[in-house]
């Protein structure tokens, strides 16, 4: 029965989950259409069956069938694996995220989440840090000077924002020690440990810098620095076309929902909600809805934000985010002492 | 079952450092270096030591690769065949026998002597964050400062280095 519970309901877990995550990237970019449609005052895609519901499967269709194109000077072994290692790191993140309380399922209780490791936090920065990988060296493999100064700026970019991103979550640690006594960098006991009320309104002040270097680490508007069309073509995915682009497109989507999925846990109390401990499945359903609003924030900053240009965006990092966020971690760190 | 686990990882960790030194592009190196590392982190974990893993990866995969790789594609790494006189070959190979003798005799001592790290396996819960915390900033709190000075200072350095005289 040992290894049952140890490899093979994990496996089913991941596959699971794996299978929900690539079918809300289609259906993000649904959303992210019908939204910033929304925001220009046109339809957005309507043509695919109803609503236009179907139009994330054509595209699918479309990016599997592609004719499959390799630069000639390219470094073919890199230049295939990198979209792969930029899609691998976006996916696991989600192991550490509890989507929902202890339910029972076929006569087993089953936890909504594949695994509560002591270290769930720094695992997230060690995966988003693995994440650079893949835009580095599909910039260095594609041999073409547009990619190659893409990669630079994108994962220059990823690597400073992981700073104050880092920063901040040290001080969300930190709250967590008033309710226990002891912390823990688990995400899953973040979630089930009760904060009082002024330690929720404190989280809330640093909620604003904490979504700005998400947006960054995501690359999101409007710090979409590698796909600055008007300077770089497409940055370091120019070279790539087909399903090997969508890979990327992939990547990048599942990241936004990684990230809302971890700011709804460490800001909005994850799948808690009234009537949770009555019915637990609920605690699923209050966490896909607090997730679908957090990416609704990340449409509308699209939507209304230009894009900065890549000294401002290093000067903001350096100058204003990573000083702010020691400050928020000097204020935390001071008050659970005095507490 | 865990000596197979073991044995499979150790020719993994190994292949990544062959890769490293035999690699001719060196991106691929770089690569290979990653590989090493990752296989290491999982091998700390398998050692009950899940802060020390993660920290590998977060250290030395997300940060001290991805600088390699940078300064690689920033100097275009694909500078064929360095010209490197024979001197300078020979002079290496004898270092490097060296280096590897000398690293072989120590973990012959180890293994021999029977030091407690090669005989005793970790408690489980030391490799937490709380009991790594605690021994560093009670146990070891002077080196743990100390270090954080020199990275301090070398932090100063870089930036002193790297500022371009507004005069």
């Amino acid at each position: 029965m040992d290894w049952i519970s140890l490899i093979v309901v994990p496996a089913i877990k991941s596959l699971v989950l794996i299978i929900v995550l690539l079918t809300s990237f289609a259906y993000l970019t649904y959303y992210e259409r019908k939204m910033l449609a929304r925001f220009h005052v046109r339809y957005g895609p309507n043509r695919a069956g109803p609503l236009g519901l179907l139009q994330p499967i054509a595209d699918a269709f479309k990016a599997i069938f592609k004719e499959e194109i390799i630069p000639l000077r390219a470094d073919k072994l890199i230049y295939l694996a990198a979209p792969v290692l930029a899609l691998i790191p976006a996916l696991v993140a989600y192991a550490v995220i509890p989507i929902g309380p202890t339910i029972s399922l076929f006569g087993q209780q089953v936890n909504l989440y594949i695994a509560d490791v002591n270290v769930g936090f720094l695992y997230i920065l060690a995966v988003a840090g693995l994440g650079a990988y893949g835009v580095i060296l599909a910039g260095w493999s594609s041999n073409n000077n547009y990619s190659t100064l893409g990669a630079l700026r994108t994962s220059a970019q990823m690597v400073s924002y992981e700073l104050p991103l880092g920063i901040m979550l040290v001080s969300i640690v930190l709250t967590t020690t008033l309710a226990t006594g002891t912390g823990s960098l688990s995400l899953v006991e973040l979630v089930q440990s009760p904060r009082p009320w002024w330690v929720w309104l404190w989280l809330w002040i640093g909620f604003p810098i904490f979504f700005i270097c998400m947006l960054a680490e995501t690359n999101r508007s409007p710090f979409d620095l590698p796909e600055t069309e008007n300077e770089l073509v497409a940055g370091f995915q120019t070279e790539y076309g087909g399903i090997k682009f969508a890979l990327f497109f992939m990547a990048e989507y599942i990241n936004m929902i990684v990230a809302s999925g971890i700011m709804v846990t460490v800001f909005f109390g994850g799948y808690r909600g009234p009537f949770v401990d009555q019915v637990p499945i609920l605690g699923v359903l209050y966490f896909v809805l607090k997730v679908i609003l957090v990416l609704f924030l990340f449409l509308w900053v699209r939507a209304s934000v230009p894009r900065v240009r890549y000294d401002q965006l290093m000067a903001f990092n350096w100058k204003f985010l990573l000083p702010t966020s020691l400050l928020y971690l000097a204020i935390t760190a001071v008050a659970v002492a005095l507490v | 079952m865990q000596l197979l686990f073991f044995l499979i990882l150790a020719a993994a960790a190994i292949a990544g450092a062959l890769g490293v030194v035999v690699s001719k592009k060196p991106v691929y190196s770089a690569l290979s270096l990653l590989v090493n590392f990752a296989v290491a982190a999982v091998l700390f974990i398998t050692l009950q030591a899940q802060f020390v893993a993660v920290v590998q990866i977060i250290v030395y995969a997300g940060a001290i690769v991805v600088l390699f790789l940078f300064v690689i594609m920033l100097i275009g790494g694909d500078l064929p065949g360095v010209a490197v006189r024979p001197r300078a070959r020979a002079v290496a190979a004898v270092a490097a026998l060296v280096a590897g003798v000398l690293a072989l005799a120590g973990l012959g001592y180890a293994l021999v002597a029977g030091s407690p790290a090669a005989t005793s396996g970790a408690v489980p819960g030391n490799g937490s964050v709380q009991a790594i915390g605690e021994a560093l900033f009670t146990t070891y709190l002077l080196p743990f400062e100390l270090a954080s000075v020199l990275l301090l200072v070398a932090m100063i350095g870089a930036v002193a280095l790297a500022r371009k005289d507004s005069t």
